[in-house]
């Protein structure tokens, strides 16, 4: 049966297709994937974030300065020579242009106190110096300086009516501090008018096992009206609304275009089949069964589609892997910045998918060629 | 296969009716058609376009049933075995000569020979010296790599005899095999059916339009709205 698994032609238009389709869809859902690696790579099991009662993120917490002296004082968080891995934190938002278009985008300014940088062990000057406490320095995370123009060191950005000198950068292990803006919390109180308030504390506990305690002792602490949660869990919950709605977006896509193939794959089958309709009607007017003209014709298709699966898996790849770009926060309605993800995974599901495809398109021409009567086949010449 | 019995009658088609629906239409090809045709003859079925020529031919290959009557071929009612027993009969008892070849493109003149013998439990090197053997009993050895667009009409249907008799059927089908050629060649298909018949007694059905063809038979009959009979129409 190998002849009838053997024409060019007609096919390479379902090839392309096919390899377009999965493009689109691997590309899209490694945004996803993208996001919620950077979300999840932010997080570390030792740590954890403290948020008044009720408060989804950040944006929406506010916690007194006394709150957040009390918090520093709760069991089970870690200590180094400068007390407990406690940071209390303001989180504002301001506007900057993105590189890419010009346009405004919102960036996270956060203010932090000393033990900030104990706290995120993932922090990493990597160019220029910290700021100085109680001077309008900023330091920004490579993220941000990639994503937003005018966050070179030595330039400044503009907060309120002043001008704030960006005098370092520092990584996070592509952790979402990298999308941030960090200045000393006593300068942005007043310029934002928080008097004595923050926002968050964020700790750092001796163990992961330590949480239970910490998180006890501050929810059945009658002077504080606090929520505290694992990073991994506040993290989860502010990407997955991102997550979700990239992946449905993706999936959608998917589908929309992977339908368009189906027919695509369904024609060209149709045509490679009817174009072979006195072949395999000889072939079975000589002695051969249907099963193997079935087979034979699905797994051309098959054949065709794993080869498009691949290479528009492959171009994904190429074009997306790695490729960085910034995606709103819907949590904080800030930018954080990512990379495309393309894993394995996604590869993996993005060839099923075009086999998927590639089966639906030959199934139907090869019952149809094998169910025809011979006799009536071999007429249709 | 052999005759099934003492008269030595190798087909025999009894009352047999054969309508096609087309849509709501129904057409009527064959109606009590009787026909019987000895071992070892080479009978030639002239008539019309569209007299039912192919039809009566498909019908004693297997590749087609007929509506009303019996198709007994050897012994073996064809009419009465299920699609998958027929295409195994098929392949064991009959030899298809087309009239445009139908050979494989993909396939070398040696490999399109060698197809039906896939559907045997033959070695590969017993399939390969069949088929050298049926290519050099048509005389084209010297051509068995060469693809069939590389063949003139004529050789493509020598090839298309080969495919037929490397099995070593009985019977021979052949549904208009020169009505594709020019003269010269023809004679040398006709030439090479005639050889078959008589050096090596196969049995041979040959539909053709051509009196010139059909005086290479040894008996001619003529379909006309859907009977058989020894005298041209018209
Ligand atoms: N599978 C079929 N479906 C419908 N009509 C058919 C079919 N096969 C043959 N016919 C009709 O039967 C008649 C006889 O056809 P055929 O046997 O091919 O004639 P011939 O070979 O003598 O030219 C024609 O009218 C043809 O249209
Ligand atoms: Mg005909």
């Amino acid at each position: 049966m190998r002849s009838v698994s053997q024409r060019k032609g007609s096919s390479a238009a379902a090839l392309f297709g096919i390899a377009g389709v999965v493009a689109v869809m691997v590309g899209v859902l490694s945004i996803a994937q993208g996001v919620r690696k950077t979300m999840d790579g932010s997080a570390v099991d030792e740590n954890a974030i403290v948020l008044r009662s009720g408060a989804d993120s950040e944006m929406m917490s506010g916690l007194a300065g006394d709150d957040t002296r009390i918090i520093a004082e709760a069991p089970g968080i870690a200590r180094n020579g400068d007390g407990a891995l406690a940071s209390p934190e303001l989180f504002v938002i301001i506007n900057l242009p993105m590189r890419s278009t010009g346009t405004d985008a919102n960036v996270p300014l956060r203010g932090v106190q000393g033990q900030a940088t104990a706290v995120r062990d993932s922090f990493q000057l990597v160019a220029g110096r910290m700021f100085e406490w109680g001077l309008n320095e900023v330091i920004v995370g490579t993220g941000a300086q990639e994503e937003f123009a005018g966050l070179e060191i030595g330039s400044s950005i503009e907060v309120g009516q002043d001008n704030w000198p960006v005098v370092g950068a520092f990584s996070a292990r592509g952790g979402i501090a990298e999308s941030e803006i960090w200045v000393d919390a006593a300068v942005l109180q007043p310029a934002f008018r928080r008097g004595n308030s923050f926002q968050s504390v964020a700790v750092k506990l001796e163990s992961p096992q330590a949480y239970d305690e910490f998180k006890n002792s501050l929810t059945s602490d009658p002077r504080l009206n606090v929520k505290p949660q694992r990073e991994a869990e506040y993290y989860a919950s502010q990407s997955r609304t991102v997550y979700n709605m990239i992946t449905g977006l993706g999936t959608l896509i998917a589908v929309i275009m992977g339908l368009g193939a189906v027919f695509g794959a369904l024609n060209t089958m149709y045509t490679a089949v009817s174009s072979r309709t006195r072949e395999i009607a000889t072939l079975r007017a000589l002695g051969f069964h249907s099963t193997p003209v079935i087979i034979s014709v699905l797994s051309e298709s098959l054949v065709l589609a794993f080869a498009g699966g691949l290479i528009g898996a492959g171009l994904a790849w190429l074009a997306f892997d790695g490729f960085r770009a910034a995606t709103l926060n819907w949590s904080s309605f800030s930018a954080i910045t990512f990379a495309f993800d393309v894993n394995a995974d996604l590869l993996a599901q993005g060839i099923i998918f075009a086999l998927l495809i590639g089966l639906a398109g030959g199934l139907f021409p090869a019952i149809r060629a094998a169910r025809q009567p011979v006799a009536q086949a071999l007429r249709e010449l | 296969m052999t005759a099934d019995d003492a008269d030595g009658i190798l087909v025999r088609v009894g009352q047999v009716d054969k309508e096609f629906k087309r849509g709501s239409e129904v057409v009527h090809v064959l109606g009590g058609l009787d026909l019987e045709i000895p071992n070892g003859e080479f009978l030639a079925l002239m008539g019309p376009s569209g007299s039912g020529k192919s039809t009566l031919l498909n019908l004693i290959g297997g590749l087609d049933r007929p509506s009303e009557g019996s198709v007994e071929v050897g012994g073996q009612r064809v009419d009465q075995l299920s699609a998958r027993k027929l295409a195994t009969w098929r392949a064991r008892h009959v030899g298809l000569v087309f009239q445009f070849y139908n050979l494989m493109p993909v396939l070398n003149a040696q490999k399109n020979v060698e197809l039906p013998l896939l559907l045997t439990r033959l070695s590969r090197s017993e399939r390969k010296k069949r088929a050298s053997l049926a290519l050099d009993i048509v005389g084209l050895s010297h051509r068995a790599g060469h693809y069939p667009r590389q063949l003139s009409g004529g050789e493509q249907q020598r090839t298309g005899i080969a495919r037929a008799i490397v099995t070593d059927p009985t019977l021979l089908l052949c549904d208009e095999p020169t009505g594709d050629l020019d003269r010269k060649s023809g004679d040398e298909v006709l030439d090479l059916l005639q050889a078959l018949n008589k050096e090596q007694g196969k049995t041979i059905i040959m539909v053709t339009h051509d009196n010139h063809a059909a005086n290479r038979a040894s008996r001619i009959l003529y379909l006309n709205k859907g009977q058989l009979s020894i005298d041209p129409v018209d």
